[in-house]
């Protein structure tokens, strides 16, 4: 078997190992849900009237809100959900069943590529059902077809790249419980960037971070797609800090887990 | 010359200034059990570990499986299957789903892989538990899973890091029932244990392991032979037998009591007979006779001095 037909085996039958596992226990999955709905909810609803005045232009008020918050909600559960799987794979690594893998002749890398893969699978799924929400409770995008594939794709390589990162964090923490911690300032990115309120209205040292930090350029073409504004240069720098990360992550995961 | 299963020479492991293999030579013939015998912390694991990939040595060479550990370690894994001393089954997923996962990554077509996952289950009596996951299996059934999971690619070689320890005598018995029958059917078996009883009676040979050194090797019998301690007891119809005995002998203690006599002797074939002959030239009837050889325990306290500190 060629080295590719072996990796794709592999890592196929890893991936399906893993979404076995998160469907028998889908607390996690659920949790990864309502955490970002509940944000959801709040924000359009306790704080959304005031908030949505203060954006600028269009009528402002609860209904500008909800269509603002959306990409940066959604963007919050990927975070949410790369938390979830450095867990797991802190988790996964004290079990002897990786042990067990080490001493078979598989492609290796496939064991992380399952719990990347599974996990983004999850995630989409979760970005889904919040979009549902965000629907049903006044969010009006005006994309055309190619603006919504333009979106799920660009979130698929967000997923990507933060869960890669996730899985390396997951595998330099000592116990899972250090695990839960690492990528904790993933979660707060959204709100240190263009998610819940104009980069223009911070103060400069923190505007200044807000619109260099990569979770801002991807907030901004998410909502170029899906509502009209502009996206500028955004969607190139989005893109390249989606592949950098990836890339950068991948190759860290690869080398601890080869080390380990 | 039979093949070697594991050649091994010369590996050494430390952990800092902690020296743990201090020089380890093995050789294994094919399709026979292989006992590494030693106490805790002796290194068992660590050179089950090394054999099988997980870990690097320090320095010597090792063939496995007829390939070299440093230079080709995905053949040997290849060829070898391995059931560590801690549990390596997936909790989350199903006794079933465990077996089928294995058989996937063995690259079984599917058709095979759910043949081979029933033929264990049931020959591992887990089929009322298979579709259970496996966090809820009890020490002896997680057990038998793992070793069933090391079975789904028919490995040729397998190691067993203290495949016992923690099970009841009945689920002990059980589990060397199917390593016998493994080696019957040409598997090597490479197993490490603390318990002497159990090398004694499994392997065709035994290393004995101790601070990372190899202090003895050889058959059962060798090993026993080693050392002294052992004896023939003979026992007699009366005390005037007994008496008439051990003046002729010159040697032993008598128990008057029992009518028995026990001569020193390290009970191999050649010394009983010279002793039935002496008997009987001067007609002294024996009753009974049976021969002591030493457990492995006295092998294990005279070579190291100490006794083996068993968990058991
Ligand atoms: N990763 C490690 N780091 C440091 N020391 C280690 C490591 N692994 C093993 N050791 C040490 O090496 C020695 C041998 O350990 P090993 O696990 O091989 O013993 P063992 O014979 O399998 O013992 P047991 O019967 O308890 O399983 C022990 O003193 C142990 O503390
Ligand atoms: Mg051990």
């Amino acid at each position: 078997m060629s080295t590719l037909t072996l990796a794709v085996r592999d890592s196929s039958t890893m991936v399906r190992r893993q979404l076995k596992r998160l469907i028998r226990y889908p607390s996690m999955t659920v949790q990864l849900v309502v955490t970002p709905a509940i944000l959801l909810l709040v924000f359009v609803y306790v704080l959304g009237g005031t908030l949505g005045n203060g954006l600028g232009g269009g009528g402002g008020g609860r209904d500008a809100y909800v269509n603002y918050i959306v990409p940066g909600i959604l963007l919050m559960a990927a975070a949410t959900a790369a938390t979830g799987t450095a867990v797991m794979v802190a988790t996964d690594m004290t079990e002897g069943i990786i042990a067990r893998f080490r001493t078979m002749r598989i492609y290796r890398a496939s064991v992380l590529t399952g719990h990347v893969v599974a996990s983004v699978i999850q995630q989409l799924l979760g970005m889904i059902v919040l979009i549902v929400i965000a629907l049903v409770i006044g969010f009006r995008p005006n994309a055309t077809a190619i603006e919504w594939l333009a979106t799920a794709g660009l979130l698929t390589l967000f997923a990507i790249a933060i869960t890669w990162l996730s899985v390396a964090l997951g595998l330099k923490s000592p116990t899972p419980e250090a695990a839960s911690n690492a990528p904790m300032p993933l979660v707060l990115l959204p709100f240190l960037g263009s998610g819940f309120v104009p980069t223009d209205s911070m103060p400069t040292v923190l505007r200044w971070f807000a619109e260099y930090q990569p979770f801002t350029p991807i907030m901004e073409t998410i909502r170029g797609l899906l509502l009209g504004t502009p996206i500028g240069n955004s969607a190139a720098i989005a893109l390249a800090w989606c592949v950098g990360l990836t890339a950068v992550s991948y190759l860290w995961a690869k080398n601890t887990f080869n080390k380990a | 010359m039979t093949n070697l299963a594991i050649a091994a020479n010369g590996l050494r492991k430390s952990y800092g200034d902690k020296v743990v293999l201090d020089g380890i030579d093995l050789a294994v013939p094919e399709a026979t059990i292989f006992s590494l015998l030693g106490p805790n912390g002796a290194g068992k694991t660590t050179t089950v570990q090394i054999l099988s990939t997980l870990i690097a040595a320090d320095g010597g060479t090792a063939a496995v499986g007829g390939h070299d550990l440093a230079r080709k370690p995905d053949d040997v894994r290849g060829a070898i299957g391995v059931t560590g001393q801690y549990s390596a089954v997936d909790k989350l997923l199903t006794g079933e789903e465990n077996l089928l996962l294995m058989a996937d990554l063995k690259h079984l077509s599917r058709r095979d892989g759910k043949r081979k996952a029933a033929e264990l289950l049931e020959r591992f009596d887990l089929l009322d538990a298979a579709r259970k996951p496996a966090a809820t299996y009890s020490g002896g059934m997680q057990r038998r899973l793992d070793l069933a999971m090391t079975l789904v690619g028919d490995p040729r070689l397998i190691f067993l890091d203290e495949p016992t320890t923690g099970l009841d005598p009945r689920s002990r018995r059980s589990m060397w029932q199917i390593v016998r029958e493994l080696v019957a059917s040409g598997v090597t078996i490479f197993l490490t244990t603390q318990y002497l009883e159990e090398a004694d009676e499994l392997a065709d040979r035994i290393a004995l392991l101790d601070h990372g050194r190899l202090i003895a090797e050889g058959t059962p019998e060798e090993l026993k032979r080693l050392i002294p301690g052992g004896h023939i007891e003979l026992t007699f119809a009366d005390t005037h037998l007994l008496d008439a005995a051990r003046h002729l002998l010159g040697t032993g203690i008598a128990d008057p009591q029992a009518l028995t006599l026990q001569v020193p002797s390290d009970g191999g074939v050649r010394a009983i007979r010279e002793l039935l002959v002496v008997l009987d030239e001067h007609s002294i009837d024996i009753a009974d006779l049976s021969v002591h050889t030493p457990d492995l325990d006295d092998v294990f306290l005279t070579l190291t001095g100490q006794h083996k500190e068993t968990t058991r």
